[in-house]
């Protein structure tokens, strides 16, 4: 599993935790994030984030 | 001018990083000089509304340093430099004594906070906060302190508001209007982050203005013009930016809200361009992040041969104040039509629908903050 973050904002997309407000269940690979998904916090894509080390 | 001269951009804020980042992702040899008066961090300002929610100290906020981005980036950074003049027909950018050749200039350079003048002796005490040597000041003065007031409610001041309460700092608030970010918010969404904000301990004073700040020995003591006193150790002024439009002005570019480009980030002068918070992008002038981030994409295409319009999708707003987490996408100003409002508590769903019923803007509160994306999907596009 690994995180991934807004370079914008520094929200951090979790694949473990998913983000099931948006509908995305914990498990769900960066991959498979529908790819118009935005930044909750943000609203920016998919393609502003960037994969972090495991913290 | 010579074909070998640099790729110039002055401002090394999101717009200019954003752009620098996407210029490389498809050239990797063209000279790229930055011109910046600040220190070079790569941040997000967005984020500068977050500190205490985070729990971040203001270089905690930084994403990278300016050694960091030269690296990354592969470009030469000039910190520290004030630009003081363009010479469109020479190509060349005037910093004091030196004049600095460009192929291609980008302004990036942003917005200037609108500072008012208020009688007293307590300005020294009174902080904008525009970018992270502003914010990193600020926090040094509130170390150790307890109150501050913020001068305006505005976007800015709301999301202040809620971090430094999230900080545990006690917070009031003054501002002219009657309701929070008026322009931006219809009147239901924007009660109902009042309430989420009084709930969370803020104290609004609106309707009124600080006439006078006085330093009180510790801090200062406000006198608004209801006759109401207030002290706090420090004052934030959050009433508003204005884009930086004066040097290009003066060189003779086309200056209007903003400096006036067109779709493909075109100045009225050859081989300037420019975007972010400093620009007037074909009549649109938008603080936001998600506008210059298309603008970036786009102008960096242009800026490889390729000639670009860009295309600014539905363009939601993300305010954060978490108290009442809130999203909203005006409708075009004076688009005809009426807002339908379903209220409840904090909770509230306003949709603008135009006359033929379609909906042309929203603004969304609470719980349903989260239909932020189902609605923006249902407002037309900016551009078609």
């Amino acid at each position: 599993m690994k995180k991934w973050q807004c370079v914008v904002c520094g929200f951090i997309y979790d694949e473990a935790e998913g983000w099931p407000d948006d509908g995305i269940a914990p498990g769900t690979a960066w991959e498979d994030v529908p790819e118009d998904w935005e930044c909750p916090d943000c609203g920016v894509g998919k393609e502003d984030f960037e994969m972090i080390e495991i913290g | 001018m010579s074909t070998d001269a640099p790729i110039v951009i002055v401002g090394s804020g999101l717009s200019g990083y954003t752009l620098a980042k996407e210029i490389r992702k498809q050239d990797t040899n063209t000279p790229i000089v930055m011109v910046t008066a600040d220190d070079g961090f790569s941040y997000s300002k967005p984020m500068l509304s977050t500190g205490f929610t985070k729990g971040k100290e203001a270089d905690e906020l930084a994403q990278a340093s300016a050694d960091a981005m030269v690296e990354q980036l592969n470009l030469e950074l000039r910190t520290y430099t004030t630009v003081t003049g363009i010479d469109p027909d020479a190509h060349e950018l005037v910093l004091g004594d030196e004049r600095l050749v460009y192929s291609k200039l980008v302004l990036a350079w942003g917005a200037d906070v609108i500072r008012l003048s208020i009688a007293g002796d307590g300005q020294e005490h009174v902080f904008s906060i525009n970018d992270l040597v502003d914010y990193r000041a600020f926090r040094n003065a509130l170390k150790g302190k307890k109150r501050v007031a913020i001068m305006g409610a505005g976007l800015i001041g709301c999301e202040f508001a809620n971090d430094l309460r999230n900080g545990d700092y006690e917070v009031d608030v003054i501002a002219p209007s009657d309701t929070l970010m008026p322009g931006l918010l219809p009147s239901p969404a924007a009660e109902a982050v009042r309430s989420g904000l009084e709930d969370l301990g803020v104290r609004f004073h609106l309707e009124t203005v600080v006439e006078h700040i006085a330093d009180s020995g510790k801090g200062v003591e406000l006198t608004l013009a209801n006759g109401e006193k207030l002290d706090a150790d420090l004052v934030i002024s959050a009433v508003g930016l204005r884009p930086r439009t004066e040097l290009a002005a003066a060189a003779g570019l086309e200056t209007s809200r903003g400096i006036v480009v067109n779709r493909a980030l075109e100045t009225s002068a050859p081989d300037i361009y420019a975007l972010g918070d400093c620009a007037e992008v074909d009549g649109h002038v938008l603080l936001y992040v998600m506008p210059l981030m298309t603008c970036a994409r786009a102008l960096a295409k242009t800026l490889a041969g390729e000639r670009t319009e860009v295309k600014y999708g539905t363009m939601p707003v993300m305010i954060k104040t978490p108290c009442c987490p809130t999203a909203v996408c005006p409708p075009p100003p004076e688009a005809p039509g009426s807002w339908e409002v379903d209220a409840e508590g904090q909770d509230v769903r306003a949709l603008f629908r135009g006359d033929s019923g379609d909906v042309l803007g929203f603004a969304v509160t609470g719980r349903y903050a989260v239909e932020k994306q189902a609605l923006s999907k249902e407002v037309p596009p900016i551009h078609d």
